[in-house]
């Protein structure tokens, strides 16, 4: 007989009301132990619960009932709404403990129920993750479209099309003997199969949009030392627009801050100095600030965005800075209640000796003053119009949210161009196009799914 | 004690025959009892041996020396390389074959067989102990004896022949059916089905109009199916063509209701790849003309196969038929078309042996099955012939999907089922470049060497091949060139100075293998057999990679057993849909639970958790 298994489903502390789900077939058994008179189905009931090993009142609750197999994971499921505190909740743990055949959920397991019981699929179960994890109303958009099946419908119609376009292939070999409408065949074949690979292809070249808004906008504050990067981050991080999130935690060279940019989760980088000498000198280059400069370095690398700040009271642009210039990068001038505005480049004229691409930062600098507040409300306009653009919501097909998603889409991809080269036999061009199915299968748990549950599973956290 | 055997096969057909010289060979005391000796090895369907995915069947049957390659080679008066140009993994050999060479090639095989006794009788009952199959009761009242017995019954078992209204209780026309024998099955309680399948009338060749036909010749060189066959020497003759038209459809369309199927008189399913005409012209009802192959069943015989054209309608509606088709006008019928429909048990009934789960020591192969086609026939009796012959011992004989299209086809069986007649089909196959019909000695003839069923000739002559390629395939991955040394020889590649071994050089579009053997005159000693082997090798490496990890996937499923007492009813989160699935089939391990349709990954996932926390328990 499978567990019945419960867990808290809201957060762990102290807090006004907790819920407490149980799922199995043993749910309604522990229900009646425990209430009185069992309440109607999905009807919210305030009930007394009582612990029938002691008859002791565990907690005056909101009890919600859902009958398998409508309900979230597909079995019977209770949900005991508590009022919250550790006292309560151990005390209905207790009670559940005694029962038959019940236990304390794992990590994810509700879900990995919902998943087996037919109830979502994998691009499904792991939205639900996302939408736990989302922190700002654009994730949560993307996460409830997902769960909702806007991808694995996507996935699943490029699957079916495949496989249909693998009938025609097979019935090519294995019905050639027959009075075959050749032509006709074949126009399901490579027509298809050039369709659906430019839709992927299309699908794949969104520049990381699903990926960058599921994972938080990267933008690294870049800059030669004392140019402000740091009084940038704070003052940036102290504004009510942008909200620090609980979630920062420092690298030892790297800091990072994440805020809520017009909706949008942006982490920002504050990194360590460019210092000209130290990027020149080979020597130093195992001293501890070189190791820094290098992390800076590649964080700009690896960043969606980056914020190039100078010191406008420099006589020129810190070149060092200015040669990471490109068209993710926006310039940024510190310092400008004390500046010579006339030393500086105009938005006409030359940054400096370096020539810049012209789709690059040209045009978009922006003057501030950490010390002052003065122009941060525009960088923060700017870094938000941005960052919409890189992840461009208006388009309407769902957008890629994950690397396994990108990675199997891709193989399929590889897959179909060599069904589509020439120089193939039929069996081969069949064998590609099932190697393609495969891994669109792949995506949404139609094959292979064994190996991918673990690591889905895992980045659940528990009554959930 | 005379009547005592330790292998019975009841049947003289594709199957049958297998069976038996399977067992015999396997030094297996086994008797083959039939109602008629004469009718050993008859071809009651269309006279072909072969096709796509059929073809396979017989090379690998071949492979572990059974006998329908060899039979077949015997009696092609038509060989052809099917899907020659669409690559080596879906090439099928395929010939027509002369009905009475046939007939007398397999009834010489099995005459001639050691350890192999004839007896003439109709089977009546089974001697049943508890569940263990102990002999059997033939027409005349006596007994035989055996631990095992081998049932290839066909199409006999309450075999009822459809024309039109009228019908008729056989096995083929003219021969009884085996009504007891089923009735006797039906009583063991065994899942049991009807299941049809048609044939069209013969035609007498000397009253067809051949001139005006389109004619398809047989191979150049035509390609035994046997490794033990040097050449074919039975000479080669042409088929033709021709088509219905509508005037044909609009006969059969107006006289439909007096077809077997169409009246509701045969309940059974019939195979959707091989539909009687009729049914054609009402699925296809767009389609003008429906093609008819023209299948001389002998060299001196001048009965003619119209293939394409199976029918169940009354004997004056076929007359009007053939009068509206192109060169069939003044065609005299020998024998009219026919529908037959005929008891099949259930094969998700069978272990992978193809032993009854229920009933020990009783194996059922080909049409009782649910299969339809010699091969289909002949493959499992093989299989069955292999176990029942150590059926004592309980060493057990099985290829799995990874090994052979015999694995598939027994693996589709006992999973699967067979709601429609069962076909074999190269798509069937999800190992399909691996199992090709070229590498069927190389996959097999080791194992058969091993269960004990290869004879010396055959092993000799394996060996020996075997050597060769081991030498032609060092040769191939040794021998190298610099793309300059290439390039003296009019081959160009990528100038990266990278030496490419023989087998890399063969990857290169246009480049033949006598391009090669230019460059390395050793090349030329390599016989073409070898040859050929090395260079399907090269075209399908990297497929073969791949196909090989997930192989070793497969197995890793194939290797969790399911306890045959398992519950499914316990595992909660099953549907009670999959749990009536699984029911059925009773699959031996996770792997085929995860094939039976229906059961989804995430149902297979449950079940894997079910029997690991049993297991942990």
């Amino acid at each position: 007989m499978t567990d019945t298994i419960y867990a808290l489903a809201t957060a762990y502390g102290q807090a006004g009301i907790a819920v407490v789900r149980v799922s199995g077939p043993g749910a309604f058994v522990s229900l009646d132990k425990l209430v009185d008179v069992r309440p109607t189905a999905r009807m919210a009931t305030l009930k007394t619960l009582t612990n029938p090993n002691n008859d002791t009142v565990i907690d005056e609750a909101v009890v919600l009932t859902f009958p398998g197999p409508n309900s979230y994971t597909g079995e019977d499921v209770v949900e005991y709404h508590i009022h919250g505190g550790t006292a309560v909740r151990e005390s209905l743990f207790a009670a559940l403990t005694m029962m038959d055949g019940h236990r304390m959920a794992e990590a994810g397991e509700f879900t990995r129920r919902a998943f087996e019981n037919g109830r979502m699929d994998l691009t499904q179960a792991e939205a639900v993750a996302d939408l736990i994890h989302a922190e700002t109303e654009a994730q949560k958009q993307q996460a409830l479209s997902q769960m909702g099946g806007a991808l694995s419908d996507l996935y699943q119609g490029w699957a079916e099309r495949l496989v249909r376009a693998l009938a025609y292939a097979e019935a090519q070999i294995d019905f050639s003997e027959e009075d075959l409408p050749d032509e006709e065949v074949k126009s399901h074949i490579h027509p298809v199969l050039q369709s659906i690979a430019a839709e992927i292809k299309d699908h794949l070249n969104d520049g990381n949009r699903g990926e960058i808004l599921r994972d938080g906008i990267k933008i690294a504050v870049i800059g030669a030392p004392n140019a402000g990067k740091s009084s940038l981050v704070n003052a940036l991080a102290k504004r009510d627009v942008a909200i620090v999130s609980d979630m920062a935690g420092t690298t030892r060279d790297v800091l990072e801050v994440h805020l809520n940019i017009g909706g949008y989760p942006v982490t920002l980088y504050d990194t360590a100095g460019l210092r000209p000498e130290q990027l020149s000198n080979t020597d130093a280059q195992h001293t501890i600030e070189a190791e820094g400069i290098k992390r800076a370095l590649q964080k700009a690398q690896e960043a969606d965005f980056k914020i190039l700040l100078f010191d406008g009271t420099e006589a020129e642009l810190h070149p060092q800075t200015l040669a990471l210039a490109d068209n993710r990068s926006l310039i940024v001038v510190n310092k400008m209640d004390v500046l010579n505005k006339d030393r500086l480049p105009r938005e006409s004229g030359d940054p400096g000796q370096q020539s810049l691409d012209p789709r690059s930062s040209r045009g978009r600098q922006i003057y501030v003053s950490t010390l002052m507040g003065e122009g941060l409300d525009t960088l923060i306009q700017t870094v938000s119009r941005e960052t919409m653009t890189l992840i461009d919501q208006d388009r309407s097909t769902p957008s890629l949210t994950r690397a396994r998603h990108r990675e199997a889409l891709e193989a399929a991809l590889e897959h179909i161009q060599t069904a589509l080269n020439n120089n193939l036999t039929p069996d081969l061009i069949a064998e590609d196009i099932r190697m393609a199915v495969r891994y669109l299968g792949r995506i949404t748990g139609r094959t292979d799914v064994e190996d991918l549950l673990d690591i889905i599973f895992r980045d659940f956290c528990i009554g959930k | 004690m005379q009547n005592q055997y330790d292998v019975i096969v009841v049947g003289g057909g594709h199957a049958g025959c297998e069976a038996a010289a399977a067992s015999a060979r396997m030094s297996a005391k086994t008797a083959l009892v039939t109602h008629k000796k004469e009718t050993i090895g008859v071809m009651s369907c269309n006279p072909a041996i072969g096709g796509l995915g059929k073809g396979h069947l017989v090379r690998e049957i071949d492979a572990l020396d059974g006998i329908m390659g060899r039979v077949a080679d015997q009696a092609g008066i038509q060989f052809r390389m099917l899907n020659a140009s669409k690559g080596a993994a879906v090439r099928g050999p395929r010939t027509q074959a002369d009905r009475k060479l046939y007939r007398e090639a397999m009834q010489r095989e099995i005459f001639n067989t050691p350890n192999l006794t004839v007896i003439e009788g109709g089977v009546d009952d089974l001697i049943v102990e508890g569940n263990t199959v102990q002999g059997i009761i033939i027409a005349d009242g006596a007994a035989i004896y055996a631990p095992a017995v081998v049932i290839t019954t066909g199409t006999f078992l309450r075999g009822m022949i459809h024309r039109g209204t009228e019908q008729t209780p056989a096995g083929r026309v003219g021969e009884q059916p085996a009504v007891k024998l089923g009735e006797r099955l039906e009583s063991l309680g065994l899942p049991m089905g009807r299941l049809k399948t048609g044939t069209p009338a013969r035609l007498d060749g000397r009253t067809i109009n051949w001139d005006i036909l389109e004619a398809q010749e047989a191979d150049t060189n035509p390609v035994p199916f046997s490794t033990m066959t040097a050449a074919i020497t039975v000479p080669q003759i042409a088929c033709h063509m021709t088509y219905t038209n509508i005037e044909t459809h609009k006969i059969i369309q107006e006289n439909k209701h007096f077809s077997a199927v169409y009246s509701g008189a045969i309940s059974g399913s019939g195979p959707r790849y091989c539909p009687s005409i009729e049914d054609k012209v009402t699925r296809f009802a767009d389609k003008d003309r429906h093609q008819i192959f023209l299948e001389p069943e002998g060299l001196d015989d001048h009965t003619v196969y119209p293939n394409g054209i199976s029918t169940s309608l009354p004997a004056h509606v076929q007359d009007a038929i053939f009068k509206t088709i192109p060169g069939l006008e003044d065609v005299k019928i020998i024998e009219y078309g026919y529908a037959i429909e005929y008891d099949y048990v259930d094969p998700r009934a069978l272990k992978n042996t193809l032993e009854l789960k229920a009933l020990n020591g009783l194996y059922l192969a080909g049409q009782i099955n649910g299969t339809t086609g010699y091969e289909e026939a002949a493959a499992q009796g093989l299989m069955a012939g292999l176990n029942a012959a150590r059926h004592v011992s309980r060493e057990m004989m099985t290829l799995d999907r990874a090994e052979a299209y015999i694995g598939v086809l027994i693996d589709d069986l006992i999973t699967r089922g067979a709601p429609e007649p069962y076909r074999m089909f190269t798509s069937r196959a999800e190992y399909r470049l691996l199992l090709r019909s070229d590498n069927a000695d190389q996959r097999l003839t080791d194992k058969g060497i091993a269960w004990g069923c290869v004879g010396n000739a055959r092993r000799t002559q394996w060996e020996a091949k075997k050597a060769a390629l081991n030498v032609a395939r060092e040769m191939v991955q040794s021998l190298k060139a610099t793309p300059n040394e290439l390039e003296s020889h009019g081959i160009i590649v990528n100038k990266d100075g990278k030496r490419r071994t023989v087998s890399e050089i063969l990857c290169y579009p246009n480049v033949t293998w006598n391009d090669l053997v230019n460059i390395w005159p050793q090349l030329g000693d390599i016989a073409d057999d070898i040859a050929e082997q090395v260079q399907i090798d090269a075209q399908y490496a990297g497929y073969i990679d791949r196909q090989m990890a997930d192989i070793e996937a497969y197995r890793k499923d194939e290797n969790l057993s399911i306890p045959a007492s398992i519950d499914y009813k316990q595992i909660g989160s099953l549907s009670s849909e999959v749990v009536q699935k699984l029911e059925a089939a009773r699959p031996e391990t996770l792997g085929a639970a995860g094939r039976i349709p229906g059961v989804t990954p995430a149902a297979v996932i449950a079940l894997l958790r079910h029997v690991k926390k049993k297991d942990a328990a």
